[in-house]
């Protein structure tokens, strides 16, 4: 971890708000406030902040319904996010997307994606537009273990290896598939070794680790910048929570979660803080009191922020 | 008026719009080297070079997942689906990726992306190879689906499908390629979503669209030298947006409405043509509305079956002298 003091706190603050974030909506959520399936990304802030501080802010990404976490790594307005999962016309996407389709091309989001792989060619295309436009930028698409397995993931993966496309593949290798663990699904040792049928650069990651991740990407990022073409990142990881809420995670073991609970990221990386930079109970204090005010008026924010209006059900289609 | 084939007027549409556009950009399978297996891209690739001709491999899922990505990050993508019948494979970037992407994002995204594919029968291509899909277009909302059927049609809709906003699902008639007829000299546009009177009458309105359109005009000369009746024939061009009004105007002056396209009669454009003139102009109507189209069934190879099961122009004209007796 010798990554400096600063961005090692912001980060910090940054995977507390994620946090912060999904703890209000699940409550929200058992409070039916909160429509549809919510899928929290509890647990995985690590891949999250550490892939996203590692880019520019133009930079492209797209991730999954389980992308909160990225989406505000990213930049994502936390009011708007909020309105957002309460389906309120102030939303990132004026309540039209709900959880599960947050996007915003101001920080470069080009949608969580609720079909699972989906957004690896739309990332792929987004790289490509930046190839073509010699801008400098990459895109970065996150989505989980299950998605190796589909057509649209292999298809993109081979095109962004021929024409080395500014891409960077980061896995969330949780290890779970809904209910489906991973080796029940990949046949191979490891996620990572997919991309070597493509003969693409792979590297495996602890996904706990945000320095891990960050180097990681901001390494592929620069290969990427340089027209070295994609990489595949696997990140280890392990979201505490169910699937979404109400799974009943007959799958696994309460052992396993406690052992994943160990490796919390946010603790793992408070502990260095203290340890290695000196950073004081009073300051975390302080961190997590600003998150806690900040997810409270969002909370407010959303909540007095008015439904769409019926006619809105016309809008933002055609054009 | 100089004459062009079906594909030299596309050609034409592409190689005027990408000069203008620089972000225009084609892919596909054997679109560039090659020209593409209908030709229409021929010759565009030693012209615009394979940045912006891009031979893909066989990846429909894929490229037009990448479409959906270069469109919305500021270019305009044109994927080709070599035959209409693999949009199957590529469903989801289309219908749930390229169609829903502006309304999900609460319009903070748009797609601009011109998806180019041919379908049909008529060729002996078998079940997989010769389907129609624009009834799939228009269910789900999010594309313009436009279908020319003259070489005129196809340049002026193509040139305003690459400068729309929205994605477009653009249906070209693999029997339709090598037909000729007369396209304007210099710039024109067609807009999508207005249909055209391609023949005047008074007797009875047929309504069609893409190659089963030249079938109804071929019905209507003959209704008119064999049996006296004068059929006027709308082309409908586009399924989305749908010109009723032009349909119905016509209706006050025949008041017999015949619908006839090669596609499945099953939940076809054809019955929600008929239910939509029901509710806007039941009145005009003096006749029950008929409907000539693809039987239901999978299009097969043999030359006897292929005529059964895809409306000939005696089809329709059969049917247009039952309506005129009903
Ligand atoms: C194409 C598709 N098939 C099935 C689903 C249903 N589904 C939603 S999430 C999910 C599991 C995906 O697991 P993974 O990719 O590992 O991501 P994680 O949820 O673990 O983050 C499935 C099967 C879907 N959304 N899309």
């Amino acid at each position: 971890m010798a990554l400096p003091k600063d961005l090692l706190l912001s980060m910090y603050e940054r995977m507390a708000l994620i946090r912060a974030f999904e703890e209000a909506c699940v409550q929200l959520y058992m409070e039916k406030e909160i429509r549809g399936s919510f899928h929290p990304c509890v647990g995985q802030e690590a891949t999250a902040v550490g892939a996203c501080f590692a880019l520019n802010p133009e930079d492209y990404m797209t991730c999954t319904y389980r992308g909160h976490g990225a989406c505000i790594a990213k930049g994502i307005d936390v009011n708007a996010a909020m309105a957002e999962m309460l389906g309120r016309r102030t939303g990132v996407s004026k309540g039209k997307g709900g959880s599960m389709h947050w996007t915003d091309p101001s920080i470069g989001l080009l949608g969580e994606n609720a079909i699972v792989a989906a957004g690896v060619p739309i990332a792929a295309g987004a790289a490509l537009s930046a190839q073509l436009d010699r801008n400098g930028r990459v895109a970065l698409t996150i989505f989980g273990d299950g998605a190796i397995n589909q057509g649209a993931f292999h298809e993109a993966l081979n095109m962004a290896q021929l024409w080395k496309l500014p891409l960077i593949l980061l896995c969330e290798n949780n290890f779970y598939a809904e209910m489906t663990p991973l080796a029940k699904s990949n046949p191979l040792a490891q996620v990572a070794d997919r991309a070597k049928g493509y003969n693409m650069r792979a590297v495996v990651v602890d996904g706990n680790d945000v320095c891990a991740v960050y180097d990681a990407v901001r390494e592929a990022a620069r290969l990427a910048r340089a027209g070295q073409g994609p990489t595949f990142i696997e990140a280890r990881t392990y979201r505490l929570l169910g699937h979404m809420i109400g799974d009943s995670e007959s799958y696994r073991t309460k052992e396993e979660v406690a052992q994943w609970r160990e490796r919390d990221p946010i603790k793992r990386l408070r502990a260095h803080l203290a340890q290695a930079e000196g950073v004081t109970d009073a300051e975390f204090d302080a961190m997590h009191a600003r998150v806690q005010q900040q997810i409270a008026d969002a909370v407010k924010f959303a909540r007095e922020s008015p439904y769409p209006d019926p006619e809105e059900a016309y809008t933002d289609f055609w054009i | 008026m100089r004459e062009l084939t079906y594909t030299q007027a596309l050609r034409e549409a592409l190689t005027e719009e990408m000069e203008r556009d620089p972000n225009i950009i084609l892919m596909g399978e054997d679109i560039g080297a090659y020209g593409g297996v209908f030709r229409v891209t021929e010759g565009l690739l030693a012209r615009f070079g394979p940045e912006r001709v891009r031979d893909t491999p066989i990846s429909e899922a894929g490229f037009i997942g990448m479409g959906v990505g270069l469109a919305m990050t500021g270019k305009r993508p044109v994927p080709e689906l070599m035959f209409m019948d693999f949009a199957l494979v590529a469903a989801d970037s289309i219908w749930n990726q390229a169609a829903k992407m502006r309304a999900m994002s609460g319009g903070r995204v748009k797609v601009p992306m011109v998806i180019r594919a041919q379908q049909g029968g008529g060729r002996g291509n078998g079940a997989q190879h010769s389907q129609s899909f624009e009834a799939l277009f228009t269910h789900i909302p999010g594309f313009k689906v436009v279908l020319p059927a003259t070489p005129a049609d196809a340049k002026g809709l193509l040139k305003s499908a690459l400068r729309d906003e929205n994605p477009v699902m653009f249906i070209e008639h693999k029997l339709l390629y090598n037909t000729k007829g007369p396209v304007p000299d210099g710039e024109y546009t067609i807009p999508l979503g207005v249909a055209d009177v391609k023949r005047e009458g008074s007797d009875l309105t047929i309504v069609s669209y893409s190659r089963q359109l030249l079938f109804a005009l071929e019905a209507a000369e003959t209704l008119q030298k064999e049996h006296g009746i004068s059929a006027e024939v709308i082309d409908l061009r586009c399924t989305v947006p749908m010109d009723i009004e032009t349909i119905v105007k016509s209706l006050r002056k025949t008041h017999r409405l015949l619908i006839t396209h090669e596609s499945h009669a099953s939940c076809g454009v054809g019955a929600e043509i008929a239910m939509r003139v029901m509710e806007t102009a039941f009145d005009e109507l003096d006749a029950p509305i008929m409907r000539v189209a693809g039987l239901d069934v999978p299009i097969p190879v043999a030359k006897t079956l292929e005529d059964v099961v895809l409306p000939q122009p005696d089809a329709i004209a059969r049917g247009a002298l039952k309506l005129m007796k009903g």
